[in-house]
């Protein structure tokens, strides 16, 4: 094999494991959209985590939840904050979709965005959804 | 003692990993999220009890107020009816309905369906025609606790024998092992066959057993069962090892009977006839 082969597979290599990185500077791009915050949501200013953690951890705090409801029957959680919250997906004013009212908006936008399909919908309904 | 280097440096070592670790741990104990730290707790008004028994009068229950508990139940629960004329606009692929696939929580009974056991030859011609409401027993030894692989299905302090729907695979070994046939199995999307659905109640998925849970999430609340509420005093609940409850009482001034006795699974549901 001569030299000029092997480079030219190298760079033929090259190119194909970079691919992705090629698509996407070539391709636009999409914003990550911004859940947004309605109703009381808006106004209680005051969330179970702070921000940054409930972005990173609400599903493994949902999971803690559902453990804590359903097998110890435990379903007020007081956060750090001291802030009291009903442990529900959809169930009272004081639960996750009790304050945040438009779960198309605030769920289903990034959920979508990052083509995430949870499927707590499948059994827990949205209140608002329901005619 | 011969003091070597290899030996000190053996116990230097040693001594760094403790100095090292203890600001670790401490930093992985902390609470990242400020002041206080986070709690689980019960509601303040929640129902205790050593273990939740139900006791049911039968001669206060006619066919009427039988399917209005039945009603109260389902309504709330979100328990499909399969006779439901489903929305073809909003579920267009829905077959028609086989009726084994019945799934149901508290239901109308007859006597020698309920209690094979106590059947006699001549047994009193009244108990033929009386509606026994039927439900899960909530058994002090569950023979569907001990079969479920999962834990999906398991024994609550309270003595209540819950169904955690997030973990049932769907194998139904818990339905071969009820002997009251109790449980019922989601074979299709439950959805198209609840007419009005309760938004405080979960509907189920396909592929998940279901049954009774003593209304769980009331009592959790403080608040009565469905099916007692609806009962017009026919349906009392309380804790069967306090000697001083409602139960307790009624068990003391009526003769009861429990369903398939025999089989020692401890049912807690007492029927007084």
């Amino acid at each position: 094999m001569t030299k000029n082969m092997i480079m030219g597979g190298l760079a033929v290599f090259v190119l194909a494991v970079l691919s992705p990185f090629w698509f996407n500077m070539v391709t636009t791009t999409q914003a990550a959209p911004e859940p947004e915050l309605l109703g009381p949501a808006k106004e209680a200013k005051k969330c179970v985590l702070d921000t940054y953690d409930m972005r990173a951890n609400h599903m493994s705090l949902l999971d803690e939840w559902r453990d804590a409801v359903v097998r110890d029957a435990d379903r007020i959680y007081v956060s750090a904050n001291g802030h009291a919250f009903n442990m529900s997906l959809s169930t009272g004013e004081n639960s996750c979709l009790g304050c945040h009212e438009d779960k198309a908006k605030f769920c289903d936008a990034c959920h979508t965005y990052t083509s995430v399909d949870p499927y707590c919908w499948e059994c827990h309904t949205n209140p608002k959804e329901i005619e | 003692m011969e003091k070597s280097r290899r030996r000190f440096l053996k116990v230097a070592g040693i001594a760094a990993i403790g100095l090292g670790a203890a600001p670790a741990i401490n930093f992985a104990a902390s609470d990242s999220h400020g002041s206080g730290a986070a709690a689980k707790v019960k509601n303040e008004t929640a129902l205790h009890a050593e273990r939740w028994g139900m006791v049911i009068d039968i001669k206060k229950i006619d066919d009427n107020l039988a399917r209005k508990i039945s009603l109260a139940c389902h309504l709330h629960h979100n328990v499909p009816d399969f006779t439901h004329e489903v929305n073809t606009q909003l579920y267009p692929k829905t077959r028609p309905v086989n009726h084994k696939q019945e799934i149901k929580w508290i239901w109308k009974e007859e006597f020698h369906y309920a209690f094979p056991d106590k059947e006699d030859e001549f047994l009193n011609e009244k108990f033929h025609h009386l509606p026994f409401m039927v439900l899960c027993n909530h058994c002090k030894n569950a023979p569907c606790v001990q079969a479920c692989p999962t834990q999906a299905t398991f024994s609550r302090e309270d003595g209540i024998v819950m169904m955690d729907y997030h973990r049932c695979i769907g194998c139904r070994f818990c339905m071969a092992a009820c002997p009251y046939g109790s449980r019922s199995f989601n074979f299709r999307d439950p959805r198209p066959f609840i007419d009005e659905t309760d938004p405080d109640f979960p509907t189920r998925s396909k592929g998940v057993v279901e049954k009774c849970n003593f209304c769980a999430e009331r009592l959790a609340k403080g608040e009565q069962p469905h099916c007692v509420e609806a009962s017009e005093g026919a349906i009392v609940v309380g804790d069967l090892e306090d000697p001083e409850s409602d139960v307790r009482k009624l068990l003391k001034e009526h003769y009861t009977i429990r369903r398939k006795q025999s089989l020692g699974t401890e049912p807690s549901v007492y029927y007084i006839v």
